[in-house]
């Protein structure tokens, strides 16, 4: 485990516990590796027979195999990922606690509407549709916050609760700020990861990454580098198909999100 | 407006395309006056840069007039109708990096870094009109092109001096300079430089600037062993002589140049059983550089020297002899060029006519001829060393 993220994961921990998330890795993993040997046992054993109670045996076995190997595959709830971003903790602390800066990094978070003092609730949404209709409907609070050192927030989507915290802490050196994201997943392998997956593209971890390069380059730099809506010559078929199969691997309209800050700037001065 | 794109490998064309409009609040639109041709634009259309798309815009050393400001530009870093050089990585100034006078190394502009981070570990700065692993910026060989974070990377030029003494700020002189400056140029000093194309020019230049006593240059064209001569440098025509190696033993008194630049890079060639099989794997795609020139620095520079590499290289290369590199204890500088360090007191240099960088400029074309004239370039027909293209020059609509 990464020292600089032991305080974050611990916490993680905690409030997995607190929440109910139970970590049930283990006896999954247990009744999955029975359930396969069984499997193939009973498979072994049709084709010993070479009845017709045999083949039934056989497919029988097989297909419990082969559901016990699918679910076997651990499904990762939870990520931990950081950046470091060359500004004092305070004003990176101060940007992220502002929720309606969420989309200018967040991607899959496109609209944002407050519901409490510590409550928002917010829209998901694939870039180039800003339909307001488009899209789930989510709900975050934050229930911890540690001024300028740490934010932990518990959202929920789709009847899928889930939890992220955001802890800040100057880098060693004083080399700008360690910014530590986490999100933990409810319940593992249940319908509210497939469907959060399924919100968040294919790759979460990769997601999260982006989103988190996105939220350092506006800290830093003022705006999201883009070439989205860039000049070009002709493209060929081949680099089309793969722009259309790989939607989430291009960036959202940055220009949009480059206005808004501006936007955000202003209403700030 | 015209631009020469990327049409697959050895295939380019100039093409009608929309205009760059501004995308973020700190670009800016130039409108192109001066634009030229890089050797390291020639790994683009040799194909051995990956992840270039059809129809991308090449080129990345350009300079023109400001036409468009984004809205977070301050003006009085950057106006309308400024006249700038633009350089060709670009630098939010803003990371621990850019404040490090790592210029090239920017954390902020490159919108797929996570392309270069699965290659490289890091992500570089984005560069302009060189694959999409580096930002996929559009290019400058065109008549306008988008320029992101305008407000640190462009120089203003006074208006006295001709484009043709100033574009080369965009990449090649301070990208010469840097290679020697790397050298640690200690009075007295030998420097070999391998290759005297543009860079390699600049390198011999810069190394005398900085105070070495000797440049041996090493090339095959007889015309850029002239040119690299007329610099005050001594020269070796690898193809005349048995052992590049053996050579400068000779003619350093068996102990070696004190540095070695190597302004090549990952297409050298050569005429030793090596080169053959590096060609081979290049072509079979079972490496993507070809080292040879990399190797010979490596084996040439003396015991606690210094290899200094301005020459691009993309992945990953066979037979180094790191072994030579450990146990003589050299020293190994390299990287994409900072040029906002360089831009500024090498602008100076060239208004106190200390040297006059349009030397190397061996064919005025417009953009039209553009395709053809990377093809003259690369087999070097017609003396070709550098050509720099007018983007507005009959053929080309205006406007």
């Amino acid at each position: 485990m990464n020292t600089f993220s032991s305080t974050s994961e611990a916490r993680a921990r905690e409030n997995r516990q607190e929440l109910g998330f139970e970590d049930n890795h283990k006896s999954l993993r247990t009744r999955n590796a029975m359930l396969l040997a069984g499997g193939v046992a009973a498979a072994a054993y049709g084709v010993w027979r070479r009845d017709s109670a045999g083949h039934a045996l056989v497919i029988g076995g097989a297909v419990l195999a082969s559901r016990a190997a699918v679910q076997g595959i651990p499904v990762r709830t939870s990520y931990v990922i950081s950046q470091t971003i060359n500004r004092p903790a305070a004003d990176i602390y101060g940007f992220w606690r502002n929720f309606h800066n969420w989309p200018l990094f967040m991607k899959e978070v496109k609209r944002v509407q407050e519901s409490g003092p510590r409550a928002i609730t917010w829209r998901t949404g694939t870039a180039g549709q800003e339909n307001d209709e488009h899209g789930e409907q989510g709900q975050s609070e934050i229930v911890e916050d540690t001024p300028d050192k740490y934010l932990r927030w518990r959202s929920v989507i789709l009847n899928g609760k889930h939890e992220a915290s955001a802890e800040f802490r100057p880098a060693p050196g004083n080399r700008g700020t360690l910014i530590t994201a986490s999100i933990q997943y409810g319940s593992p392998a249940g319908a509210s990861v497939r469907a959060i997956a399924r919100i968040l593209g294919k790759d979460p971890e990769f997601m999260m990454r982006e989103d988190l390069r996105r939220f350092k380059a506006l800290i830093e730099a003022g705006e999201v580098p883009t070439i989205d809506g860039q000049t070009h010559g002709p493209r060929s078929v081949l680099v089309k198909t793969i722009q259309e199969a790989y939607p989430e691997r291009r960036k959202p309209s940055e220009f949009e999100t480059g206005l808004r800050q501006l936007r955000v700037e202003r209403s700030a001065s | 407006m015209k631009a020469l794109c990327w049409m697959g490998i050895e295939k380019l064309s100039v093409e009608d395309v929309p205009d760059p409009k501004i995308l973020n609040p700190r670009d800016a639109i130039v409108r192109i006056t001066s634009t030229c041709i890089c050797g390291s634009d020639l790994h683009l259309y040799n194909g051995y840069m990956h992840t270039l798309e059809h129809g991308d815009i090449l080129g990345h050393e350009f300079m023109g007039e400001v036409v468009e400001l984004g809205p977070a530009i301050d003006q009085e870093k950057l106006k309308i109708g400024d006249r700038i050089v633009v350089p060709f990585t670009i630098a939010c100034g803003k990371c621990f990096f850019c404040e490090q006078q790592l210029w090239s190394l920017c954390d902020n502009t490159n919108p797929n870094a996570w392309i270069a981070e699965k290659l490289m570990g890091y992500s570089p700065s984005g560069l302009f009109g060189y694959t999409h692993m580096m930002g996929g910026y559009a290019g400058g060989q065109a008549q306008y092109a988008r320029v992101p974070c305008a407000d640190v990377g462009p120089i203003k030029i006074p208006d006295g001096l001709p484009d043709e003494k100033v574009v080369f700020l965009s990449d090649i002189f301070p990208t010469g300079y840097m290679g020697a400056e790397n050298c640690n140029i200690q009075r007295g000093d030998t420097v070999a430089i391998w290759g005297c194309g543009p860079v390699g020019q600049f390198a011999i230049r810069s190394a005398f600037m900085l105070g070495t006593e000797r440049v041996i240059a090493i090339d095959r064209f007889p015309e850029r062993l002239r040119l690299a001569e007329e610099g005050d440098a001594e020269t070796i025509n690898y193809e005349l002589v048995d052992d590049v190696v053996q050579t400068l033993k000779d003619m350093t008194g068996n102990r070696g140049p004190d540095s070695c630049i190597d302004a090549v890079g990952m297409e050298a060639y050569g005429h030793t059983l090596p080169f053959l099989v590096d060609r081979a794997k290049q072509a079979m795609k079972l490496s993507t550089d070809r080292p040879n020139v990399l190797r010979q620095c490596i084996l040439a520079c003396r015991k606690g020297g210094t290899v200094s590499v301005p020459g691009v290289y993309g992945g990953f290369l066979d037979k180094i002899p790191f072994g030579a590199a450990m146990n003589k204890a050299l020293t190994f500088k390299m990287g994409q060029t900072h040029m906002m360090r360089y831009m500024k007191p090498l602008l100076e240099r060239i208004e106190r006519g200390e040297i006059d960088p349009s030397f190397v400029i061996t064919h005025r074309l417009p953009l039209s001829d553009a395709p053809g004239a990377y093809k003259m370039f690369r087999d070097k027909q017609d003396h070709c060393t550098k050509v720099v293209l007018d983007p507005w020059a009959d053929g080309a609509r205006a406007a």
